[in-house]
């Protein structure tokens, strides 16, 4: 079993190191991150104490919203941007069909790869936008702008859970991107598709929540949500019992399709790629 | 040692390529946009090749650009699938077998690297023994034995992207043996190298053959790694195998012409030239004659010269020099002679 996963545990670590090595980029990361946060909540509070009336009705407090705008800013790497940058690069100068030279599975290497590069990514930046919104903050005597820690224990523990989660639905995202690259032999197409999808979706520049009530049970079950939205919600602990298991549910749910989707088209675009060459 | 003898058996290999055409111009560019036009050509690359290769010998593959040899490398390294013919590679079936296939070939291409671009060489390479799942004392092993013989030392902790052509390709073969395959694909190895780079690796690779048994099969359009290495040339042209046979029998058969380059002491004598001689432009007081040795024996041939009495005032010999041709001679005559039809 450890044998049968060294090769990809050996990728996830490669790459891993190799993510964490670019400390200028986390560091820009984060400035821009906490600018952008800052005024997305400048912004809500505007609106927030405009809108009196609504006070009672809104789905969301201030402090929660401010709460998610954070998480949101500093799960930004959660998402999906890009195919990985050196199957791009392997695409255009024709050595991709070089991985099929290796005993392995390409989806399971690729998967770790993006895994690995997802979090390399994340971590620094997380922990960063943690530090300053959750700590720095208040101690600055801007209590109102600061994130707040999660609503319990159990509730950690499950925004943990689901952020696990959405590590793995991004990762396969990626995985298609990559698999979108080697037959359009382009990185631009899918990421222009895929990350406004993303940014939307996920709740990233509203919250899922604010929208319509008509489209919340749309907006729940499609799978960007998985990336931001739902962790979110576990954050703040707005969902429990059985939202909190269909939450998850749909999760793990998106994972294994887009699986079973990104292994299918892996296989037929390299079948092409045995019949064009590479 | 190799583990199982990488005999590769070819049979009627046949692939060919469907590449889509455009027309040029502007007009075209808009008929693009008709459903109706879909203007596809199919190129043949292979048109039935077929060799055998036995395990522990080296074999050189070479031929014109757009022969077809990268692409038999591609097929028996199992990254292609051919239309049709039989091929097995220590019994296997490269593209059919892929996974169990790789695993036990190492494959260098001297144009691409394989080694991870922003990893350093030692870190790209225990990458590989967790790909190939070597066992860690086994890895040791021939990881010292690797870095003493390719001299990768000094640069074991530097990223790939900053070594020279020549360090890069030490660090591949390196890395194409570190789970120790019977059988060792290169495609160009030398290429870009300096002169004594191209000696380190023309002598790695014989070393290799001679100690530890492993098949190699090259591909080259330097003729010195053939003649240095190669016991065996088959040469494809067209898609074809145009020859296949030892070095020295190509180039016996081929071209088996010798060159007389005779300098005089004045103007060169007017001769009566024998059968199978040829006189080739030259200039100033040296002479220049094509022969046959079948036909004429050197001696003889010189003979003719110093003894050229008949003019008036003959000038004296002062040197003479036989060449044999020059393997790139023989070679691209040979191309030259098998060149495609109109």
């Amino acid at each position: 079993m450890i044998r049968a996963a060294t090769p990809y545990l050996a990728a996830f670590r490669a790459r891993w190191r190799t993510t964490m090595r670019y400390r200028a980029a986390a560091l820009a990361g984060f400035v821009t991150q906490c600018w952008w946060g800052v005024i997305n909540i400048m912004i809500y509070a505007a609106f927030y104490h405009g809108a009196h009336d609504a006070a009672g009705t809104a789905p969301l407090g201030l402090h929660q919203t401010v709460t998610y705008v954070w998480i949101m800013q500093g799960t930004l790497a959660l998402m999906p941007w890009s195919c990985d940058p050196e199957i791009a690069d392997a695409v255009r100068s024709g050595a991709v069909a070089h991985e099929l030279l290796r005993p392995i599975d390409l989806w399971w290497w690729w998967s770790c790869r993006a895994t690995a590069r997802i979090l390399g990514r994340l971590v620094p930046r997380a922990l960063l936008i943690v530090a300053f919104a959750g700590l720095v903050l208040p101690l600055a005597g801007l209590g109102a702008w600061a994130l707040r820690p999660p609503a319990s224990l159990p509730d950690a523990a499950l925004f943990a859970l689901s952020i696990l989660m959405g590590l793995a639905l991004s990762a396969s995202i990626v995985v298609l991107l990559n698999i979108v690259t080697v037959r359009t032999l382009s990185p631009a197409g899918g990421s222009a598709v895929i990350t406004p999808l993303a940014l939307i979706l996920s709740g990233n520049l509203l919250p899922l929540a604010l929208f319509p009530g008509a489209v919340q049970t749309l907006l729940i079950l499609q799978p960007f949500a998985g990336l931001g939205d739902l962790p979110c919600r576990f954050w703040l602990g707005t969902l429990h019992g059985g939202r909190a298991i269909l939450a998850l549910g749909q999760q793990a749910a998106w994972i294994a399709a887009l699986t079973l989707i990104g292994r299918a088209a892996l296989r037929r675009a390299l079948h092409r790629l045995e019949i064009q060459g590479g | 040692m190799p583990s199982f003898p990488a005999r590769i058996v070819v049979e009627d290999l046949r692939k060919s390529y469907r590449v889509a055409t455009r027309p040029p111009g502007s007009r075209a560019g808009l008929a693009a946009w008709l459903p109706s036009r879909r203007p596809w050509r199919t190129i043949a690359a292979l048109r039935g090749v077929t060799f055998t290769i036995e395990p522990g010998t080296i074999t050189g593959l070479i031929g014109p650009n757009g022969a077809g040899k990268s692409t038999v490398i591609k097929i028996l390294s199992g990254i292609l699938r051919p239309e049709s013919g039989r091929v097995t590679v220590g019994g296997l079936v490269p593209w059919a077998q892929r996974l169990r296939h790789v695993g036990r070939i190492g494959v260098v291409f001297g144009q691409r690297s394989q080694l991870w671009w922003d990893l350093p060489v030692d870190d790209g390479f225990a990458l590989l023994r967790d790909i190939y799942r070597v066992p860690p004392p086994l890895y040791r092993t021939r990881r010292t034995r690797l870095v003493e013989t390719l001299r990768l030392a000094d640069f074991l902790d530097q990223p790939v992207r900053q070594l020279s052509l020549g360090q890069r390709m030490r660090a591949e073969l390196a890395a194409a043996l570190l789970h120790a395959p019977p059988l060792l694909i290169l495609d160009e190895p030398t290429i870009g190298l300096d002169a004594p780079s191209k000696l380190a690796i023309r002598a790695f690779i014989r070393d290799l053959n001679r100690q530890d048994g492993t098949t190699i099969l090259l591909t080259t359009h330097d003729m010195h790694d053939i003649e240095a290495l190669a016991e065996r040339v088959i040469v494809i042209g067209d898609g074809r195998v145009l020859a296949d046979s030892p070095f020295e029998t190509l180039r016996a058969t081929t071209l088996s012409g010798r060159r007389l380059i005779a300098s005089f002491d004045g103007p060169p004598p007017t001769l009566a030239l024998p059968e199978g001689v040829t006189r080739l432009p030259a200039t100033g007081q040296t002479l220049a004659l094509d022969f046959d040795p079948a036909r004429i024996a050197a001696p003889d041939l010189i003979g003719l010269l110093t003894q050229a009495g008949g003019s008036a005032a003959p000038s004296p010999l002062a040197d003479v020099t036989i060449t044999r041709p020059s393997i790139e001679d023989v070679i691209s005559r040979f191309y030259e002679h098998h060149a495609p039809g109109p």
